[in-house]
Parts: structure tokens; C-alpha cells; sequence
């Protein structure tokens, strides 16, 4: 039972690098302005949204692999 | 300069490890005398064994981190004593009487206002409102970070927390985990921080060796929240937050498959079914019942009961697979796709 959970990690690991590529590639580059004293309230808060989407996400995909993985411990 | 500073690591390392491994004999002694023991359920007879360890494992750090501050001024080595001791008095509240579920996490995140406040003092002494990825850079996020630094005490401190289910688990982990933390920030060439962490590493060494089966002291909320909160503190405070979760995904995997599978914050002990059981020669066997949380250990051993014994050296092996997942993911820090 120990190879499986050798293999989530391992999935655990690509995602959390994988993530951070997404996260840097989209939060990165992204400035909102034009709404003067507002325009740094705006952006981290946009920021926050799309960081808290990407772990929510990140959340789902590990919930999913974990049932694959462990469904036949899971089930009994 | 340079060896001025690994003077004053062994000197730390040794100061950490000398004062958890003097100070603990007493501290059972002290607390056996006060009857402040407790049943371990997966010993042949349910001995009873002393706990909180958190005390001694608190002087080993306080100890170290004194000296090194004493040393050096870092306001990155005060912000990690100070979180660290309140980590620690969060801990003992718990270990004294029985709280709610929610009350750790809040107050593990109130914590972290040491860090936060010396940041506003000493902005990038402290930290640095940065995440770092590798191969992909990093990425700045002023007010998000905050947002991070106090989710991240709460999430180190009870993930510990929640390994400390079997004898020199959390501190044999945590022994593991913080070796490779300081590795890693040796390879980032973060070698003040690096310094700062080695009492970690040191401190769960030397309790280890009490703390191991068969168990003569348990950590107990206080020390496994104390080792959690002081590891959090110095992935912020070293800048290497991904690769210090990176080598806690075992705990991780445990918490989040106990979460996943009883959906609500809740402590060990308002569980209405253990999710595992003992066979007629006290292995460590999966239960059947389907209330049970999913746990790391209900995995470890779902194909054959194994002894406790065995399982914390299953345990070991997933933390050393990490640890390397760990130091390779800090040689890839420096390294742009």
C-alpha cells in the first residue's frame, strides 16, 4: 500500500510546481490602474481572488486523484 | 566572516540539542509526579506516559535562538522566538483543558502577529512580500502574503499536530523535515536563516530520543505545536515557503485526507470511530468501520497489520522521500524555464 502513496506525493509535487508556473504566469504580469489611490487595493485583491481560485482548484484535482488512487482503501 | 557563522551553528546546534536532551529526563520525572500522564493505547498493557513535552523542547529553542540573537540582532531570529513561544502557549492552553475544534487555528493565526509586526519595522529583514517558484520565478503580492503568513502558522502547527498519532513520529518527522529545510536554505545561500533553523532539527533530535517507541514522554499539544509554528516561521522568514511544504507533504497528505473525509475542522478526540484497530498481537491493523477518517497510518497499513513500530518507519521513509523532493525542488529554484 505504500507505492500509491509514494505516487501522490510525487503528484502532489508536480502540481504544486506546476501551479506556481500557472500562478506566476497570470498574476504575474498583471497591473490594474486608472483608478488612482484604489489601483493597489484592486490589484491585490484581484490577485487574492485568482490565488484563492487556483488552490480551490488545486484542492479539487488532489480531492479527485486522492479518490483514484486510495478508492479501493477508501471503499472497503 | 564566514567562520565566525559556523562557529556560532555548532555552537546553537549544540546549546539546542544539550538543553532538550538534560531538560527532559526532569520535565518526566516532574510530570509523572503530578500524575499529569496519559494512556497509550497502542502499548501492550496501556502504560501511562508522561505529557506535555513542549516545556523542554521550548527551552532548547528558546536556548539556541537567544544565543544566535544575542549574536547577531536579526530581527528575522526575534520574530521566530516570539511566534514560536506563543505557538508553544497555545499549545499548553490546549494541552491544560480540552478546547474547540477552531480555537488552535485562530489562535495559532494570531500567532503570527510577531512576524507581521517586526516585517513592518524592518521591512525585508523580516520578510519578503515574494513567493517564490521554481523554474518560474516569483511573484509579489504585498497584502496576499500577509494573508499567507497568517494562514501559514495555523497550517505548519497543526499539521505536526495532527502527525503526532504514534510514539517519535512528530519529532523523528519533524527531525527529518527540518534537516532538509536547512539544507535547502544552504543551497538558496540563505545561510543566516539556514543558521536560525539548525535548532529545529537539533531540538527534535534530542527528543527524539525520549519521545521514540516505546515512549517515555509525549510532546503533546504544546511541543507538536511548538515545532510546527517555529518550522512556518522560518519558511517566511527564509523565503523558501513552497519548498518547506514540499518536504512536509506527508503531514500534509494526513491532514488532508482526514479533512477530506470528515469534512469539518475537528480534534482527534471528538471522532466517533478511530481509523485504526488492534489485532490479537497488537499490530496496527485498518478498521473496517466506515465513519472512520482516512489517515496516513489507516493507508500505511490497509493491505497487512503492521506494529506501531513499523508504521513510524513507513512514516519516515514517505518524510525522506519528500525531504528529497524537497532539496531538488531548491536546486530548481535557481533555475528559469
Amino acid at each position: 500500500m505504500k507505492a500509491p502513496i509514494y505516487a501522490y506525493i510525487l503528484i502532489m509535487w508536480g502540481l504544486i510546481i506546476a501551479g506556481g508556473g500557472l500562478l506566476i504566469s497570470i498574476i504575474g504580469p498583471l497591473r490594474i490602474e486608472g483608478y488612482g489611490r484604489y489601483n493597489e487595493l484592486l490589484d491585490s485583491g484581484i490577485k487574492a481572488a485568482i490565488a484563492i481560485l487556483l488552490v480551490v482548484l488545486w484542492v479539487f484535482i488532489m480531492s479527485k486523484i486522492k479518490n483514484w488512487i486510495f478508492h479501493k482503501q477508501i471503499r472497503n | 566572516m564566514m567562520l565566525d557563522k559556523t562557529i556560532a551553528a555548532v555552537a546553537v546546534s549544540a546549546i539546542a540539542f544539550l538543553v532538550v536532551y538534560a531538560a527532559t529526563p526532569p520535565l518526566i520525572r516532574a510530570l509523572e509526579r503530578r500524575k499529569l500522564v496519559v494512556k497509550d493505547y497502542n502499548r501492550v498493557g496501556g502504560a501511562n506516559v508522561a505529557r506535555p513535552g513542549g516545556p523542554a523542547i521550548l527551552a532548547g529553542i528558546l536556548a539556541s535562538e537567544l544565543v544566535l540573537y544575542g549574536l547577531y540582532s536579526s530581527p528575522a531570529v526575534l520574530a521566530i522566538i516570539l511566534t514560536t513561544s506563543l505557538s508553544f502557549l497555545v499549545g499548553l492552553a490546549d494541552d491544560r483543558r480540552v478546547l474547540g475544534g477552531w480555537f488552535k487555528p485562530l489562535a495559532l493565526a494570531a500567532s503570527a502577529a510577531p512576524i507581521l509586526l517586526l516585517g513592518y519595522f524592518w521591512p525585508h529583514l523580516v520578510y519578503d512580500p515574494q513567493l517564490g517558484f521554481p523554474l518560474f520565478g516569483h511573484v509579489t503580492i504585498p497584502l496576499l502574503y500577509m494573508g499567507l503568513v497568517i494562514v501559514m502558522i495555523p497550517i505548519t502547527g497543526n499539521t505536526i499536530n495532527s502527525i503526532d498519532v504514534l510514539n517519535g513520529v512528530a519529532s523523528g518527522f519533524m527531525m527529518i523535515a527540518s534537516f532538509a529545510l536547512s539544507l535547502c536554505l544552504f543551497i538558496v545561500h540563505n545561510y543566516d536563516i539556514a543558521m536560525a533553523s539548525l535548532p529545529l532539527g537539533f531540538v527534535s533530535a534530542a527528543f527524539y530520543r525520549y519521545h521514540k517507541f516505546p515512549s517515555r514522554i509525549f510532546p503533546g499539544d504544546s511541543g507538536a505545536l511548538t515545532l510546527g509554528a517555529m518550522y512556518g516561521t522560518i519558511a517566511i522568514v527564509g523565503h523558501v515557503e513552497i519548498v518547506a511544504a514540499i518536504a512536509l507533504l506527508p503531514a500534509v497528505i494526513n491532514s488532508f485526507l482526514f479533512l477530506s473525509s470528515v469534512k469539518r475542522v475537528i480534534e482527534h478526540r471528538q471522532l466517533k470511530a478511530n481509523p485504526v484497530e488492534h489485532t490479537d498481537d497488537f499490530k496496527l491493523k485498518a478498521t473496517a468501520d466506515r465513519d472512520a477518517p482516512v489517515t496516513l497510518v489507516r493507508l500505511i497499513v490497509a493491505n497487512k497489520p503492521m506494529t506501531e513500530k513499523e508504521v513510524g518507519f513507513a512514516i519516515f521513509k514517505l518524510a525522506f522521500f519528500s525531504a528529497a523532493l524537497a532539496v531538488a525542488t531548491s536546486f530548481m529554484m535557481g533555475v528559469r524555464l
